[in-house]
């Protein structure tokens, strides 16, 4: 039977296994839109295409599925551009529609036409225009195939009006196959043996985890590994939840903003097994000082991320489960021919020893204000540390990383690469769509819930019961840390006094609201907003003075960092 | 150092600007970047000489082979190849000066393909020394113009 375009579109998704839509309709898009009523998915309508990319992110981050977004052409389409490259970043598995101006008026300026294919070329793993409707179920099968297969990311199609309303005969493709495109999953054997024989050697070995640990859904090989060899664990901001935060080999996260006893490992290790992690900035410090006694192997599926940034020792492309699992088939027979608990003894004691005379703490407040952290420290305590949990950037999301132990992995979701404001809110939209009985926080900063706090609105309409914690500090809090710490405490732009009254925000859009201002308040306004059942904000008037640390000056090395 | 990549792309719309997005946007060096399709339908082949250090090299051939519609990419410093380029070059050639650039050309084994009253027109084929050594000694006359394809390259056949 012949199908117009947009149901063909609509059976492809159906194919999928699509649940969930986050989309806003528009004119190149509205013959899908006609059709969608007739389709057993839920279509989320969001109040701002960035709040549909940002959730349909927030759901594939804390799912491991494909996220869905769809837009309409032109302004509707780069609006989408933020969140297009925050999942290319962190490599998140998403797949954009946008709507496009018919076939015969393509570039010819029309109206809401963009060339949305060349503006998201540098921001997408792949992207298509489809030119002919023969192509449409091929061109939306690879596109899903493609976000969630390697290194996983964001892949749009350009879908033309007339596509849409033309009709053919619809076929589903089963099988994908593209020349080009062969992600190499399985470890070279010879690579695993030299790494078993690296692990077996090392005095001071240490596994520095990243977001490829997670994706590749290798948490359990993970852990293995670092229990039965006993060898301690740090991770990127990415990486958080890949490794159980309360284990007494977890050292907290490295890096900036990393901990005291992580940075420290990292510099006197002599084996650093870095897995699917990409060595950013963020984390290295100064590349020339980093992890400078160790021997370094670097899993990765990308071999583009390998021998980025710093000469690696042994590489070893491969997806990462695929990598731990044949590391611990080689492993495992002769478990018992080393004392893992002996051999690693020494080193253990002195990371350990780092961790207790420099744990994370922050100054008790000498003044009436609530401390940032002890906000977080309660969220961890009320919540039990089961909450979903998902950050804007900023002082917020640093605070987030160290004082909440993630327990689970996709449990914590943040922009890590882009570091884009106005992620976290809509991104906790997308979690609570997927796991709908869960607890979802957003840890937010009173700048970042500006940037989409429209999708209140969203929330509110889905009866979404996503919990806004605000770290209400009154400034762009890390950019005046930075001011403070290196610009000669020239707060520039970074002020943010003026503010609206989030308390009757939440309220006109029908959500919950409280405010916070004395420490006593806190846990009983955080236990009645969790447990209220609807979208709530809660405004916390935190220390505004109150910095993030340790830190590392950007460009400087590790061990150099300031304390609090 | 000077590196040529032959890189085979399927051929659909965009994939010059992926691959020139790419080094534009990672701020890799293009030296030359010729395409035309090859005798298999719907592949092309792109010849690129680029000038980076060893890491730089190895960065631009990991992203290329990375890009979804890059077939195969190989660095032809690696391979004994063939290297060409055409280039037409616009001279003056006053009558004093055209004796000497005739026999220029007859030694370079190049062609004279338009002529005026002062200046020639000439076509020359050859590997990038070749070409640099020409334009050199053609620059004292006073060149007008350049037209240059850019290098296209393969590798040699096995040698028995
Ligand atoms: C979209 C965007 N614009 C600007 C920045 C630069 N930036 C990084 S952190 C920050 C301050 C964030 O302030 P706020 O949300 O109040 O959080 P806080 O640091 O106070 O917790 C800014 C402006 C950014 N990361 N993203």
């Amino acid at each position: 039977m012949e199908l117009t375009g947009a149901q063909i579109f609509l059976e492809c998704l159906k194919k999928e296994g699509v649940d969930v839509v986050f989309g806003f309709p528009g004119g190149a898009v509205i013959d899908i839109y006609d059709e969608l009523p007739n389709y057993p998915f839920k279509h989320i309508l969001v109040r701002h295409e960035q709040g549909a990319i940002h959730a349909a992110d927030g759901y594939a981050r804390a799912t491991g599925d494909v996220g869905v977004c769809l837009v309409t052409s032109g302004p509707g389409a780069t609006n989408t551009v933020t969140g297009i490259a925050t999942a290319y970043m962190d490599s998140i598995p998403v797949v954009i529609f946008t709507g496009q101006v018919p076939t015969p008026l393509i570039g010819n300026d029309a109206f809401q036409e963009v060339d949305i294919v060349g503006i998201t070329r540098p921001c997408t793993k792949h992207n298509y225009l489809v030119k002919d409707i023969k192509d449409l179920a091929y061109t939306v099968r690879q596109a899903f195939y493609l976000a969630r297969t390697g290194r996983p990311g964001p892949v749009l199609v350009d879908l033309p009006k007339d596509i849409m309303q033309q009709k053919f005969e619809f076929e589903w493709p089963e099988d994908v196959s593209l020349r080009s495109y062969n992600p190499n999953l399985t470890p070279h054997a010879r690579q695993i043996k030299k790494v078993a024989k690296l692990i077996e050697g090392a005095e001071r070995p240490l596994i520095y985890a990243g977001g490829g640990v997670i994706s590749s859904g290798a948490e359990d090989e993970l852990t293995w590994l670092a229990k039965s060899l006993n060898i301690p664990v740090t991770a990127t901001l990415m990486g958080l939840g890949a490794f159980p935060g309360d284990d007494p080999l977890w050292l907290g996260m490295l890096g900036m903003h990393g901990t005291y006893a992580a940075n420290m490992a990292i510099n006197n290790a002599d084996l650093v097994l870095a897995i699917g992690a990409r060595f950013d900035d963020r984390v290295t410090g100064k590349v020339s000082t980093f992890a400078p006694k160790a021997t370094l192997v670097h899993i990765d599926i990308d071999p583009t991320s390998i021998q980025k940034n710093v000469a690696v020792h042994v590489p070893l492309v491969a997806d990462c489960k695929s990598a731990l699992s044949a590391l611990k088939s080689e492993m495992e027979p002769n478990l018992d021919s080393i004392d893992w608990e002996v051999a690693h003894a020494v080193w253990v004691r002195q990371v350990q020893e780092w961790s207790e005379t420099h744990p994370l703490r922050y100054k008790k407040s000498d003044t009436d204000y609530i401390k940032p952290q002890r906000v977080v420290e309660k969220v961890y305590e009320i919540s039990k540390g089961e909450a979903i949990v998902a950050t804007e950037v900023g002082q917020n999301q640093m605070w987030a990383a160290q004082f909440y132990k993630f327990k689970r992995s996709k449990s914590f979701l943040s922009s890590g690469g882009l570091g884009t404001m106005g992620f976290g809110f809509p991104a906790a939209i997308g979690a609570q769509m997927a796991f709908p009985d869960k607890l979802v926080v957003n840890i937010a900063g009173d700048g970042s819930i500006q940037m989409n706090i429209q999708e209140m609105m969203t929330a509110v309409c889905n009866n979404l019961p996503v919990k806004i914690v605000i770290l209400n500090n009154g400034y762009l809090g890390m950019v005046r840390q930075w001011q403070e710490l290196f610009y000669n405490c020239n707060y520039s732009e970074t002020c943010m006094d003026a503010q609206p009254d989030f308390v009757k925000l939440a309220e006109a859009y029908g959500a919950a609201g409280y405010r916070v201002t004395e420490e006593k308040d806190l846990e009983p306004m955080l236990k009645e907003a969790f447990s209220n059942g609807k979208p709530t904000i809660i405004d916390v008037r935190v220390d505004p003075q109150e910095n993030v640390y340790p830190m590392v000056p950007a460009g400087a090395s590790l061990t150099e960092m300031l304390l609090v | 150092m000077r590196h040529t990549l032959s890189v085979t792309v399927e051929n659909e719309p965009g994939v010059l600007s992926r691959v020139a997005g790419l080094f534009s946007g990672r701020g890799f060096n293009i030296e030359s970047l010729n395409v035309a399709p090859t005798l298999e339908e719907g592949v092309s082949h792109m010849t690129i000489t680029t000038i980076g250090d060893e890491h730089i090299v190895e960065q631009i051939v990991k992203q290329l082979r990375k890009l979804v519609t890059v077939i195969k990419v190989v660095d032809l410093i690696e391979h004994s190849s063939v290297e060409r380029e055409m280039v037409l070059i616009k001279v003056n050639a006053e009558d004093a000066k055209r004796a000497e650039i005739l026999r220029i050309v007859d030694i370079f084994r190049c062609k004279v393909v338009d002529v005026s009253v002062d200046e020639l027109s000439i076509e020359v084929t050859g590997d990038h020394g070749k070409i640099e050594a020409l334009i050199n000694l053609l620059g004292r006359f006073g060149i007008k113009e350049v037209a240059r394809t850019g290098t296209v390259a393969m590798k040699r056949a096995l040698q028995v």
